[in-house]
């Protein structure tokens, strides 16, 4: 078998403005190339054939990850095996820490981006589901100017989101961990590195004995990551003696139906889906999470 | 549209100047332009990792980098790094142990365990099992190769390496 892409020309951006020009100039037609994870396999398998290719890894506003004010700011194009060498992340953010083992193999993340991850929005993602869960807030950009979304207003669907043609994510911001937050990821796949069957990423506030602002969020569950509304709300303020937790897994399937995938059937997924939330509030409950 | 674009880089140490399509990839450059055939190609989607080599002294999968892209680069191969002898122990522990058969992998294998050994130098075999997770072996099975890194690695630390 030999795939190949379908020609295109390669425009090598600098700067912000390089990027803005290209994708004022050619919106739709041009594909933006971070770490190329997604985007080569999907041109090579011909999926993707842009007019235009611009490759925004010497873009330098878009490295780093930093603390500005009370959010941990990651630059879009911060590499997987930057973010897990990050005690940044590992102090403020845990979760996303916790989650960048699970994602495909070690060449894969030497490459693959932070921002490639949440723009491509592929719905058996980890990081979507981080980031829903975490309540981040990305920072775009274009030449008319900067906007800030919210995680649930950036995910639209299976490879969609709030993204404009001709805008750019420079970066996401993390409302950082506080003393009584616990995290929890996990996922379960048919052999290391693979696409999820289900998984979740789950955050709470610790506070006195009592669990409060409980977020789940399941991926390769849905077209996108599913904010599980219902079982948070089982979940919330129950004391973490005594919880009980098979009232938050009985409410998983009470407001959700997941879809099923080419493996996976729906009833499959959602026992994977309580498997995994038993998991979280276990870790919840205990001393670490 | 997609003129050829002169690129420059290095390959196992020497300097290379060629025109590239913006669609090749690093992968079939080294094989059809360079006619370094080490870096094998298999599932081309960044799946199987046969052709997994070094960029700027980083493990990459050539199926999932552009030639044009590595302007300024500092690529390695199965075939430099073979000739160093960076990598002999290794080699002669995957032939002690018959870690290969049909070896269409080993280049990769290979590639993959070096990064392992440099950065955690006495690997569990669990971590040894993660790290290859990305490399598919479709003849020999994992055991032999899971023991050939295991016994480098334990002979390096032996030798003070």
């Amino acid at each position: 078998m030999r795939l190949k892409p379908r020609a295109f020309e390669y425009i090598k951006a600098t700067s912000l403005q390089d990027v803005f020009s290209v994708l004022d100039r050619h919106g739709d037609e041009a594909k933006i190339l971070a770490g190329g994870q997604s985007l080569v396999p999907a041109l090579n398998m011909r999926l993707a054939a842009p007019e235009i290719v611009v490759d925004v890894n010497a873009v330098e506003a878009l490295r780093g990850i930093a603390v500005v004010g009370d959010s941990l700011r990651i630059g879009a194009m911060s590499r997987y095996v930057e973010i897990a060498a990050s005690e940044l992340v590992a102090r403020h953010a845990p979760l996303i820490a916790s989650a960048i083992p699970f994602i495909a193999h070690a060449a894969i993340r030497n490459r693959g981006t932070f921002g490639g991850s949440l723009c491509n929005a592929d719905p058996a993602s980890e990081l979507p589901a981080c980031a829903l869960a975490l309540r981040a807030v990305f920072n775009l950009a274009g030449s008319a100017g900067e906007r800030a979304v919210a995680a649930e207003d950036f995910f639209l669907g299976t490879y969609t989101t709030a993204l404009e043609p001709t805008e750019v994510l420079t970066s996401v911001d993390i409302p950082l961990a506080m003393d009584g937050t616990v995290s929890y990821f996990d996922e379960v796949a048919r052999r290391r590195g693979d696409y999820a069957m289900a998984g979740l990423a789950a955050c709470a506030e610790r506070r006195g004995g009592t669990l409060a602002d409980v977020r789940l969020v399941f991926f390769a569950v849905s077209d996108m990551p599913h904010l599980a509304a219902g079982a948070m709300a089982a979940a919330d303020g129950q004391a973490v003696a005594g919880l009980d937790i098979e009232a938050v897994c009985a409410a998983l399937g009470a407001d959700f139906t997941p879809q099923e995938d080419l493996t996976t059937s729906a009833a499959t997924k959602l026992q994977l889906m309580k498997v995994l939330t038993r998991r979280a509030l276990t870790a919840f409950a205990g001393g670490e999470a | 549209m997609a003129a050829p674009t002169m690129v420059t880089l290095t390959v196992n140490g020497e300097p290379v100047s060629r025109a590239v399509e913006p669609r090749l990839t690093l992968a079939d450059f080294l094989r059809d332009a360079l006619g370094l055939k080490g870096t094998h190609v298999g599932c081309e989607h960044g799946v199987c990792g046969a052709c997994t080599l070094r960029l700027d002294g980083v493990m990459v999968r050539g199926c999932l980098t552009l030639a044009v892209q590595c302007e300024g680069a500092a690529v390695e191969t199965i075939e430099g790094v073979s000739e160093s002898g960076a990598l002999k122990d290794l080699q002669e522990e995957f032939v002690a142990r018959n870690a290969l058969q049909c070896g269409y992998c080993t280049p990769g294998m290979l590639m993959s365990a070096a990064e392992l050994l440099d950065r955690r130098p006495v690997p569990s075999r669990a971590e040894i099992r993660e790290h290859l997770s990305g490399n598919y072996c479709r003849c020999t099975g994992y055991q032999s190769i899971v023991d050939a890194v295991e016994t480098t690695a334990r002979k390096r630390a032996g030798a003070g390496r």
